[in-house]
């Protein structure tokens, strides 16, 4: 009965798993996500991708997954980089004016080599094809399970070299799975391979959220027969109930300093926001005093205020509340029902769910102009949450009955759809950038 | 299987209880020997030691006692209460067994119960967790106003998160806005 939680596997143990079952059962179906883009920015980066010098020998090939990020961000239009005689690994073997004649604005070229302490020495460069200089050029140092995060930490380079923005290629998402009766809370690369079951549990798990430093997961359980709120830790799978109050404890949401959750209680009765420390130790310090529903707690990346879902005015609406107290403001006008606010990382716009008529998209909101932008025309959208660098908002929805993980970029061009193998997905929050 | 044995055992014991005739009594609780571990979930069913002359026993706890729960036929063993789309008042026809139930915590002060609110799938999921709280807390508020104490009654919520009826439809989302009135030996 009770839920079983689990440290997340290291990755060299993972992909020893993974290469069993690839013998045992090829094709592979491993547990993950496959994601399908529909759509594509205004102005796609046309760029060129070499396969790297002697990757062709690694349990990992590094080119591919960098390829792929790039090309599911629907920023980049991938060139065809095959057929170039010789292959340019190095700055003086490239043929500028070859690659500007297939229409490529950047090359990136690179080599894997063996360094002497066993790890593998990867280099690579970013080219300019129309002025014929280096963008960016970076070596790294991995071990063989770490090949695949260094292909991530490539990609986001390149991403962040020729957009501008930082890249959230080597970051990770959580969510929910739902196979059969069955509940599992998992985390995996946001290109949603290598997902880990970090709980598993026969009673429903909703709303994790991920600690500012990405080592942690606050969320809310139901095994003991009510919503309870847990912080777990990724790195031992350590949990504590740091919310478990008389009545239902839920929506729990990080402080950005990491020290205090702001969660939703109702042991004074009525949903309240209250404030508590993320070890569960002291008492609650009551937030919000309304006798209406008042839940879905999110901090300004400033720490200063928090948004949140009530409906002190009829029906649900999104206001804003100083976290030391005070009056709250609603900030929500259109429509009758706006829920589930999540700041942009920059702190001057939030997403949110609007139902209009009898449909729920994902929309924007900007703060200081209160202009809204409806991203979604899905239908069931949910659980809205921005990509750390504020680019893309993930979010839940359903199709064909099933539930499965979306993205939008938050200009509403771009959309990707994450579908798993089986079973029923929903609940997704994108981690923060850690480890740079 | 354990469930339907410790209920077979439960329902004896009724029959048991209800009985003026010693014999009976004592032909109910052999028969419950036999149902073997189910028992030891239902210890307060066990038999008297015979002894010479006047017998005292214990009253049977209420929680033993309280078939009336359990009893088909009684009111108390309906347990939910539903409700109107975006609603949390207790409708006409649900009343009685509010009524019921807040008597029946007024009559066994030493009872908790627990009520669990629930919503329709639609919307936010932890919205939808307030709906069904306050669907509860209604529930709980009737029940104080006729008799029973705020400390015998938690009220809490599953949200949308256990719905008795699966489909996307109005017939689906009904049953689903609900409250269940929850006993510990439920």
């Amino acid at each position: 009965m009770n839920p079983i939680v689990q440290k997340i596997m290291p990755a060299h143990l993972l992909i020893l798993v993974w290469a069993l079952l690839c013998a045992m059962f090829a094709p592979v179906s491993a547990a993950q996500l496959r994601i399908e883009v529909i759509g594509g920015g205004a102005t796609q980066i046309p760029v060129a991708i070499v396969p790297f010098r002697a990757e062709d020998g690694l349990a990992q090939k590094l080119t591919p997954v960098i390829a792929a990020n790039l090309a599911r961000s629907g920023l980049f239009r991938l060139v065809d980089a095959g057929g170039m005689s010789p292959v340019p690994h190095e700055p003086e073997q490239v043929n500028y004016p070859q690659w500007r004649a297939r229409g490529a604005d950047a090359v990136v070229i690179g080599a894997v080599s063996k360094a002497a302490d066993g790890r593998y020495d990867i280099r690579f460069r970013v080219l300019d094809a129309a002025k014929q200089t280096q963008i960016a050029g970076f070596v790294y140092f991995a071990t063989e399970s770490q090949l695949r995060l260094t292909a991530h930490r490539i990609s986001d380079v390149i991403y962040e070299r020729l957009t501008g923005d930082p890249g959230v290629f080597a970051t990770r998402i959580t969510y929910v799975a739902k196979r059969g009766s069955r509940f599992e809370l998992q985390v995996a690369d946001a290109d949603g391979f290598g997902a880990q079951t970090v709980l598993s549990s026969n009673e429903p798990i909703i709303s994790p959220a991920w600690s500012p430093d990405g080592n942690r997961l606050a969320y809310v359980s139901f095994e003991d027969k009510k919503p309870v709120v847990y912080v777990q830790s990724l790195l031992t799978g350590e949990r504590r109930a740091v919310a478990n109050f008389r009545g239902s404890n839920s929506a729990p949401a990080w402080s950005p300093d990491g020290r205090r959750l702001a969660v939703t209680l109702t042991r004074d009765g009525g949903s309240q926001i209250y404030l508590i420390n993320a070890d569960g130790s002291g008492a609650p310090q009551r937030l919000t005093q309304s006798a209406a529903i008042d839940t879905e707690a999110n901090f300004s990346p400033d720490g200063q205020s928090i948004l949140f879902t009530s409906d002190r005015g009829g029906g649900p609406q999104i206001y804003r509340i100083p976290v030391g107290g005070g009056a709250a403001q609603r900030i929500t006008f259109e429509g009758s029902y706006n829920v589930s606010p999540r700041h942009s990382p920059d702190g001057k716009s939030f997403t949110f769910i609007q139902r209009n008529g009898g449909r729920f998209n994902v929309a924007v909101q900007d703060i200081a102009t209160r202009q809204v932008q409806v991203l979604t025309d899905g239908g069931i959208d949910e659980s809205p949450s921005f990509a750390p660098n504020g680019r893309v908002i993930l979010y839940a929805t359903e199709v064909r009955g099933r539930g499965i993980l979306a993205a939008v970029s938050s200009d509403g061009r771009i959309r990707q759809r994450f579908t798993a193998d089986a079973g029923d997905v929903r609940e997704p929050a994108w981690s923060p950038v850690v480890g740079k | 299987m354990i469930k339907r044995l410790i209920l077979v055992s439960v329902l004896l014991s009724m029959l048991a209880a209800c009985s003026s005739t010693p014999t009976k009594e004592q032909d109910a609780a052999a028969v419950e020997d036999r149902s073997g571990g189910a028992v030891a979930a239902a210890p307060a069913q066990k038999p008297q030691a015979p002894a010479a002359g006047p017998v005292t026993k214990p009253l049977q706890p209420s929680t033993v006692s309280a078939n009336p729960l359990k009893d088909p036929a009684n009111i108390l063993s309906k347990r939910s209460i539903y409700f109107e789309l975006d609603s949390n008042v207790v409708r006409e026809e649900f009343k009685p067994v509010v009524a019921a139930h807040a008597r029946y915590l007024q009559q066994n002060r030493g009872v908790r119960m627990t009520i669990q609110g629930h919503a329709d799938e639609r919307g936010s999921r932890e919205y939808n967790l307030a709906l069904g709280q306050r669907r509860a807390d209604a529930v709980k508020q009737a029940m104080q106003l006729l008799g029973a104490s705020a400390e015998q009654i938690e009220t809490v919520s599953f949200g949308e998160e256990k719905p008795k009826a699966t489909g996307h439809d109005e017939a689906s989302w009904a049953e689903n806005r609900r409250a269940d009135l929850a006993y510990p030996n439920d």
